[in-house]
């Protein structure tokens, strides 16, 4: 520039949202952060969030956060350019981080799927499965939950800025439970509840409301799902009840948790 | 002389921001001429219709909310209707004012973020709601205050804002005691008086002359203005046609979907006839009902005096898109009324919920989304399996409106000498927010794509 520009603050880290098949819902959880959206915006410049700007700035991004699962062969090709541009790349909700509702189709003949919805099921392009960003590319963080909650959002956030690992707990929803002081649905009532086996995030909402969790962060970090379903069958569930139970938010991480006992998603390492 | 015009050209814009979800649009010009808009929407297929079949005739509610992180109560709200009408029980009394004190919150919070975030920075030169708190730093604080305020309706009510927990076929999981709805009283009366600041902001903005040429869908209830039931009723364009009412369940029959090879989302017509349904429908159809208050907050803004009309069963109507941020403040602040209303009558219903038992059966719901008429329909079998489900969303249904406005808008730009790829954007871009599409029901990635031709 040829005329003289007074002293600039330091470049903030640029923040790209990007969004594949989803809701929105875990983008909007942002916009839901009133009291803590214009300080984001102070500390990281949002370059690229078209849900919330129309200034949509090409990358590098210091920090992704991505929306929605992979579920046409355009989305495949996308996330992985999305990937090259991104310094973090966090997943932000289930759809991202383990294909989402949307799943469901992985487990059904979606040809069929598609003549149920669609009389002309040649106009549209899909792949036959969902599948999280993590079996794309790899992945910094995941955030978990149908939606995300805006707390554990901030945190990672901040722990981004503070260039440490996202202080989120990889313990079951019961944690949470005990922590709220709530009676045990299970235990009082005999609903049928899948807080032993979900991740916490949500703070326990579904026992505080009076219904069994129903699973929508997914899997816990640990979880012994063997023991939970005889109490389930106790509580009135048949097998084919307890199967949609598992298998709905989260049903790739709960089946992957059938079929080798373990969460089919992993905590990978934090930014920073 | 310069270089001849190119015989064909081709414009692609990359996307279409603020708003919710992400779509295309593909413009052919010939000879200054706008031959064919088209929205082309990309959402790959999320297969809802498809796998609610075999799920209960309870899991619906948790299940479509998850088609939209923007209006999941409507969502839920609609699901509920359509269920509980398949197996003969209707919900009333307190657990119905509930429902519609929990609409309310998402009313106010989903249209308060459309106005503040997604909309008004067209207004105002700004690119979003970022640059707008530099602008308006008071009037953003002042709409976050607000949109908190919906949300910690939904929140008290359903647990958190998004993809609410406490909703269930039949009423709530838990009802709320008295008690604790009193601190929301006090949010609400500051949130009158923001929404009445944001009515009178938004009336001072500078409104393009246009007009959308479509029917006008809302539902009609009795004696209030129409949020979470009511009858599907037309206001045709055609002025010579009167004002027409039909049963829920005749709705496949009106509203036709059919798919067109250029979007995964279904298109519709009313009667063979393009129709627009949301706010600028609701305000034409019901705006004589809305309170005392918000009719006066109406009349100052400008937006007429629906009482005039109400003797012949049409309100005042307004058909110009850009004008329905007013109605949607309009709205907020009947919302905000409603709420503090219901929170006054409220009383804890001895059960959280009325017994839904499954049968065999067809059910049709709608309820007014905050973007307009959201239809569902379930068939069950005995065992109160899902065997058929029909989702019809309101921007689906508005597609063919805002196609058409955005013909005419761009016809008139080009008119005007506004050819540019910068300026056709912005006028197309601001042409989709004006009917504030919730593209996610449906729908995604903008790219405007003109094809010129000489």
């Amino acid at each position: 520039m040829s005329t003289p520009t007074p002293p600039q603050p330091p470049a903030r880290p640029r923040l790209g949202v990007f969004k594949f098949a989803s809701c929105d819902g875990c983008q909007l959880t942002l916009l839901d952060c009133e009291d803590e959206l214009l300080g984001i915006a102070a500390e990281l410049e949002i370059a690229h969030f078209l849900e919330a700007s129309s200034e949509a700035a090409p990358g590098p991004y210091d920090l992704v956060l991505v929306e929605g699962s992979v579920s046409t062969p355009e989305h495949v090709e996308r996330i992985r350019r999305i990937r090259a541009d991104a310094r973090h790349l966090v997943t932000i909700g289930a759809c991202a981080t383990a294909g989402g509702v949307q799943a469901l189709r992985n487990y059904a003949d979606v040809e069929g799927y598609l003549a149920t919805v669609y009389a002309r099921p040649d106009y549209i392009e899909t792949l036959a499965t969902s599948t999280p960003v993590s079996a794309h590319v790899p992945v910094d963080f995941e955030l978990r939950g149908c939606p995300i909650d805006r707390g554990q959002l901030v945190e990672v956030i901040t722990a981004f800025l503070a260039g440490r690992k996202p202080a989120i707990p990889n313990h079951s929803v019961c944690f949470a439970c005990k922590r709220r002081g709530n009676v045990c649905v299970t235990v009082a009532h005999g609903t049928p509840c899948l807080g032993p086996v979900t991740h916490a995030g949500c703070g326990a909402l579904c026992p505080t409301y009076g219904r069994g969790c129903y699973g929508c962060f997914g899997p816990a970090g640990t979880t012994n799902l063997p023991a939970l379903v005889p109490l389930m069958q106790r509580d009135g569930m048949s097998e084919e009840d307890i199967g949609r139970f598992l298998h709905t938010f989260n049903v790739t991480a709960f089946t992957a948790v059938e079929e080798q006992g373990q969460p089919g998603v992993t905590d990978a390492e934090g930014p920073g | 002389m310069s270089d001849p015009a190119p015989r064909y050209q081709e414009l692609r814009i990359p996307s279409l921001a603020r708003v919710e979800g992400e779509t295309a649009l593909h413009l052919r010009i010939h000879d200054g001429t706008v031959t064919e808009a088209r929205l082309k929407i990309y959402e790959p297929p999320r297969f809802f219709e498809a796998f609610l079949r075999g799920r209960a005739h309870t899991e619906p509610p948790d299940l479509t909310s998850r088609i939209c992180g923007i209006c999941p109560v409507a969502y839920q709200m609609s699901a509920c209707r359509a269920i509980e009408d398949a197996c003969g029980v209707v919900v009333d009394g307190q657990l119905a004012a509930l429902r519609r004190l929990l609409y309310c919150g998402e009313w106010i919070e989903s249209q308060t973020l459309h106005i503040h975030m997604l909309h008004a920075p067209d207004f105002l030169g700004e690119d979003d709601v970022i640059g707008l708190s530099r602008s308006y730093p008071e009037h953003v604080k002042r709409g976050l205050r607000l949109k908190q305020t919906g949300n910690a309706v939904v929140e008290l009510l359903g647990g958190r804002a998004i993809h609410p927990v406490n909703v269930r076929v039949g009423g709530f999981h838990r009802a709320p005691p008295r008690a604790e709805l009193r601190p929301l009283e006090e949010r609400l009366r500051t949130a009158l008086d923001d929404a009445w600041d944001t009515v009178r902001w938004v009336a001072g903005f500078e409104f393009p002359d246009a007009e959308c040429d479509a029917d006008l869908l809302a539902l009609a209830e009795e004696g209030t203005y129409a949020i979470e039931s009511g009858v599907p009723t037309v206001l045709p364009y055609d002025e010579t046609l009167p004002p027409y009412s039909f049963p829920l369940r005749d709705f496949t029959d009106h509203v036709a979907e059919e798919q067109v090879s250029h979007s995964t989302a279904l298109h519709s017509r009313l009667d063979g006839r393009r129709h627009l349904t949301g706010s600028l429908a609701r305000w034409a159809v019901s705006g004589y009902l809305l309170s005392p208050l918000a009719l006066e907050a109406a009349r100052e803004a400008g937006l007429g005096d629906p009482l005039s009309r109400a003797g012949v069963g049409r309100a005042e109507v307004c058909r110009n898109p850009y004008r329905s941020i007013l109605v949607r403040s309009v709205e907020v602040l009947y919302a905000v009324e409603e709420a503090l209303r219901i929170i006054a009558e409220y009383e804890r219903p001895a059960s959280p919920y009325v017994e839904v038992p499954a049968r065999a059966g067809i059910g049709h719901g709608a309820t007014e989304a905050p973007r307009g008429l959201l239809y569902h329909r379930y068939a069950f079998d005995g065992g109160g399996r899902v065997t058929d489900a029909r989702i019809v969303p309101p921007t689906a249904q508005n597609q063919g409106a805002i196609e058409e406005d955005l013909r005419r808008l761009v016809q008139a730009g080009l008119d005007r000498g506004e050819g540019s790829e910068a300026e056709l954007t912005r006028l197309c871009e601001r042409a989709v927010r004006n009917h504030d599409p919730c593209i996610s029901c449906s729908a995604h990635f903008l790219e405007l794509d003109i094809e010129r031709t000489h």
